[in-house]
C-alpha cells in the first residue's frame, strides 16, 4: 500500500461535513439515508482502496482517505422518537464529503 | 428433481430476495467452468470455505474476557483492536477492528445496512438475522424497537451509539462485565460471553441470572 498515490485528506478531525447527493450507483458503500446530511469527523481511519474501483476489478488506482462520521440520529431520521443524543457512527470516503462552516 | 412427498413445511432456506436464486446460478456456472479449465478445483473451494468458516465466537469472547480482567490490556484493545486481538495471538483478516465499549451510559450496536459486514475472524459467520434486510434497515433507524424485540430495553438515560459496518472498520462491542463475577476466572467469564452480547443486540447476564 505504501508506494500508491495518496489522494490528500481534505478534512480534519471535528470538523463540520455534508455526504454530497452524488448520482452513483453501484458499490460506493455510501448508503441513501446519510446522503444529503451533516456530521462530523470523529476519527481519521486511514487510506483504502476506493470501492467503486474495486468493485469492477480496478486494484491499481490511488488510496483514498477515510473518516468515521458521526451523526445524531434525530437529524437522520426527522421522526427519530428516542433521545436526542443518541448517535451514528458511520464511514465515509473523502470525495463524497464536503465541509460545512 | 427425483419425486419428493412434501409435507408442510417452510422453505428450508429462507432467503431474503428471490432473485438471489440468480446469483447462485451465474456463481456456479463460473466454478464449472473454472474447473473445467483447469484454473479451480473443487477442493480448493471446499478449503477456502472451511478457512473462512473456522472462526469461532469463542476468539472474541476471549478477548472480551482478558478485558474485563486486564485494565491496560483494554485501552490498549480500545486504542487498536488489531492489535489488541494480536498480542492473544488471534489473527484479524479483516483491515481494522474497531472495539467500542458498553458502559452504564452508553450502549453500542453494530450492523451492516449495505450487506453483511461483520467482524469473521473473531466472530465467524454472521446469524441470519444480521443479514436480513428488516435487521439492516431498522437498526439504524429504530435501535431501541430492534433491541426490545430482541428482549433488551434500555433505560431512558442510556444513550445508543449505532455503528454502520459499511466500509473497510469492523467492529465488536465489549459487553459490560455482569455483577457478581468477581470470583470468576478469565475462562470462566469467556463462557458468559455471547455472540448476541458482542454484536450488541443483547447484554452479558452472570450465570445466577440465567
Amino acid at each position: 500500500m505504501s508506494e500508491r498515490t495518496q489522494i490528500r485528506a481534505r478534512f480534519d478531525i471535528g470538523d463540520q461535513v455534508s455526504v454530497l447527493e452524488l448520482e452513483k450507483l453501484d458499490h460506493v458503500r455510501t448508503p441513501y439515508y446519510i446522503r444529503g446530511k451533516t456530521g462530523k469527523v470523529v476519527e481519521f481511519c486511514g487510506y483504502f482502496l476506493n470501492p467503486e474501483n474495486l468493485a469492477v476489478g480496478l486494484t491499481n488506482g490511488p488510496v483514498c482517505p477515510l473518516y468515521r462520521i458521526r451523526f445524531v440520529l434525530k437529524d437522520l431520521w426527522p421522526e427519530y422518537a428516542r433521545a436526542d443524543n443518541d448517535e451514528l457512527f458511520i464511514e465515509v470516503y473523502d470525495h463524497w464529503l464536503e465541509k460545512q462552516t | 428433481m427425483t419425486n419428493h412427498n412434501h409435507d408442510n413445511h417452510e422453505p428450508v432456506i429462507a432467503g431474503d430476495d428471490p432473485s438471489d436464486i440468480e446469483g447462485q446460478l451465474i456463481t456456479e456456472a463460473l466454478q464449472a467452468l473454472l474447473i473445467r479449465k483447469g484454473l479451480l478445483s473443487a477442493g480448493e473451494t471446499t478449503l477456502e470455505i472451511q478457512k473462512i468458516e473456522s472462526p469461532g465466537t469463542h476468539l472474541g469472547a476471549k478477548i472480551v474476557a482478558r478485558a474485563w480482567t486486564d485494565e491496560h490490556y483494554k485501552q490498549r484493545l480500545l486504542e487498536n483492536g488489531k492489535d489488541g486481538a494480536a498480542e492473544l495471538g488471534i489473527k484479524i483478516g479483516e483491515a481494522q477492528l474497531e472495539v467500542v465499549e458498553n458502559t452504564p451510559d452508553i450502549h453500542n450496536l453494530v450492523v451492516c445496512t449495505l450487506c453483511s459486514c461483520y467482524p469473521r475472524s473473531i466472530l465467524g459467520q454472521p446469524p441470519s438475522w444480521y443479514v436480513n434486510k428488516a435487521y439492516r434497515a431498522r437498526a439504524v433507524r429504530e435501535p431501541a424497537a430492534v433491541l426490545y424485540e430482541f428482549g433488551l430495553e434500555l433505560s431512558d438515560a442510556q444513550r445508543i451509539r449505532v455503528h454502520d459496518s459499511n466500509a473497510d472498520l469492523r467492529f465488536l462491542v465489549l459487553p459490560q462485565r455482569p455483577n457478581n463475577t468477581d470470583h470468576l476466572s478469565e475462562d470462566e467469564l469467556m463462557t458468559l460471553v455471547t455472540r448476541d452480547s458482542m454484536i450488541g443486540v443483547a447484554v452479558v447476564k452472570s450465570t445466577d441470572a440465567q
